[in-house]
């Protein structure tokens, strides 16, 4: 285990990314704690303040502190992007299981539906989708999962379709073991590590998607602190102050590198190949 | 090769109905027209009739089909907000939308080549390290933000080009330099990788042994084998830049069709968003039809599989 996570430590911009991803994660976590103002506090008197001593980022045009909102938004925006992952992962994960193991009209109906969604831009999708179901956390959460578990679906396919032959599960087969226990505790746990790394990337490309979305206006509730949000309110100021639109483009770029770096490195890990 | 391309055809053609019945039904579930058109004091009567009147009131089915059968002739109804053709709309938008991503795509493709060449030949010097964190920067941030701040630097600090609107070409400039940004870092990435690979070949070390010239060897031998991935790489980028245009144009105030799309979306004019949605997805299919056929032409053993 140790040393798996030299290899990983190896590449010095993995080093980054990982630290860069911890500063973020636990930035999140305590919130309550480092957030220096109440990110809803609206203050008249504050309004538009540029970085300064008291408001270290500045202020919004309601005086908001956009320190405190960057980070509370940070809470938001990884928890988004990390259901996202998990619930495309896990249906995914089911459709590609069960297409590559069975075949037949299994495969057949989803490799059509993987070709349908690949054949126009997801973003359309979303916007589509969002406008239609009206924005919201949860509906955000759905159309990200949406947008990504064909990625999962390929690749555990191509994995089952090549492990389902091999003599162990033959043998597996042989002693007796049902569809069930074969798939869960012979096949599965050998796709984990493509997962996880699809996973990494795709929660890179999730963030980036709730930025978009909440930057149109159809993505999260527009009171709710998030980057998406914060980009859209600093917009409208970009003339008069430049840092409501800077800062959280900064925030969204950190954690995008530290998870892109955090899936490089799991690639670099888990494909003996690639290990130097 | 016949019956690749018949079978790819079939694929692509099955496609199109999935993607535009998908299109229909979030439509028809996005809004009811008839709510949109009639004043607030209509009575259940007088909405009844004009949805009998539209055609609103018959099986689903039946108006996909219609729909289906009229967008076959170039019609794809009327925008209930703005009460002229969708056709129309999308005709007038279409070259803009085209404009912009081929300057774009045309930007970041010699670009992209240039700068994976130059990376390569100065390995591990200021350039290459100038490049990788270009094409980082492109990866990692979203591509509208990247848009937000070159209006920061150029149109307002130093107020050398105009910050949103269509015209000349100065105001092509930032939008397209935005969208073909995070390509630009792919290319070359790509570009880069290959011609270290080349330039370490065998083939290379007999062109010198032969006593060629360094700058024919570059662009004669290592830079064509150096840029077929690029070809790869061409047909995937094209996507992901129709999907970043929706937010770029809307950033821009260029009158696309990515702005017309999500202001339909925002007013839930939904034919006008059906109809963009089948429009931009006949392009999609039939450039990933192209790419597979091309791919097909030059590499035999695609045919086989």
């Amino acid at each position: 285990m140790s040393s798996m996570v030299l290899t990983m430590y190896r590449s010095r911009e993995t080093r980054l990314g990982l630290i860069l991803l911890t500063v973020v994660v636990f930035a999140a976590l305590a919130a309550p704690v480092l957030a220096p103002f109440d990110p809803g506090a609206v203050d008249p008197n504050a309004r538009l303040l540029p970085p300064g001593s008291v408001h270290l980022l500045g202020t919004d045009s309601v005086g908001r502190d956009i320190l405190s909102r960057l980070i509370y938004g940070g809470r938001l925006s990884l928890t988004v992007g990390l259901l996202a992952v998990l619930i495309s992962a896990l249906f995914g994960t089911f459709v590609g299981c069960m297409s590559g193991y069975f075949g037949g009209w299994l495969e057949a109906v989803s490799g059509w539906l993987i070709d349908v969604q690949l054949s126009f831009p997801f973003l359309l999708l979303a916007i589509f989708l969002l406008g239609a179901l009206g924005g919201g956390t949860v509906a955000v959460v759905l159309v990200l999962a949406l947008g990504t578990w064909v990625n999962y679906a390929r690749i555990v396919r191509a994995q089952v379709l090549s492990i389902k032959n091999l003599g162990y599960v033959e043998a597996a087969h042989a002693s007796g073991a049902g569809v069930l226990r074969i798939i869960g505790v012979h096949i599965l746990p050998n796709t984990l590590s493509p997962i996880c790394v699809v996973a990494s990337f795709s929660m890179a490309q999730a963030i980036l998607t709730e930025a978009g979305l909440s930057f149109l206006g159809v993505g999260l509730d527009p009171s709710t602190p998030s980057w998406g949000t914060m980009l859209n309110d600093g917009r409208d100021y970009l003339l008069s102050a430049w840092w409501i639109a800077t800062m959280p483009g900064i925030a969204i770029g950190l954690t995008v590198y530290g998870v892109t770096q955090l899936g490089e490195g799991l690639r670099e890990l888990l494909d003996p190949r690639g290990r130097r | 090769m016949f019956g690749f391309t018949v079978g790819k055809l079939l694929r692509a053609s099955t496609v199109l109905l999935g993607v535009s019945f998908l299109a229909f039904i979030i439509g028809h579930a996005s809004g009811d027209p008839v709510l949109l058109l009639v004043r607030g004091d209509a009575t259940a009567e007088q909405k009844a009739e004009l949805r009998h009147s539209l055609g609103l009131d018959r099986p689903v089915l039946a108006q996909y089909v219609d729909y289906l059968g009229h967008a076959l002739h170039g019609d794809l109804g009327v925008s209930y907000r703005q009460h002229v053709g969708v056709a129309g709309l999308i005709r007038s938008r279409l070259p803009n939308s085209l404009e912009l991503a081929g300057a774009a795509f045309a930007a970041a493709t010699l670009l992209g080549f240039a700068l994976g060449v130059l990376a390569a030949l100065y390995r591990d010097r200021w350039i290459d390290h100038v490049v990788a964190a270009l094409s980082v920067l492109g990866q990692v941030v979203p591509g509208f933000w990247l848009g937000l701040m070159l209006v920061l630097l150029f149109a307002v600090h130093w107020r050398a080009l105009p910050v949103s609107g269509s015209g000349g070409i100065a105001y092509l400039v930032l939008p397209a330099l935005t969208l073909a940004l995070p390509t630009m870092g792919r290319m070359a990435r790509l570009v880069r990788a290959g011609m270290l690979e080349a330039l370490g070949s065998d083939y290379i070390r007999t062109a010198r042994a032969k006593g060629l010239g360094e700058s024919e060897i570059l662009l004669r031998h290592a830079a064509p084998n150096a840029s077929l991935p690029l070809v790869t790489q061409a047909g995937l980028e094209f996507g992901d830049m129709v999907g970043s245009a929706f937010i770029i144009e809307s950033v821009f105030a260029w009158p696309g069709l990515g702005r017309l799309t999500v202001n339909a979306v925002l007013q839930r004019d939904f034919l006008v968003v059906q109809g963009c949605v089948l429009v931009i997805a006949v392009a999609f299919v039939t450039i990933n039809l192209l790419v597979d056929l091309a791919y097909a032409w030059i590499d035999p053993r695609v045919r086989a599989r």
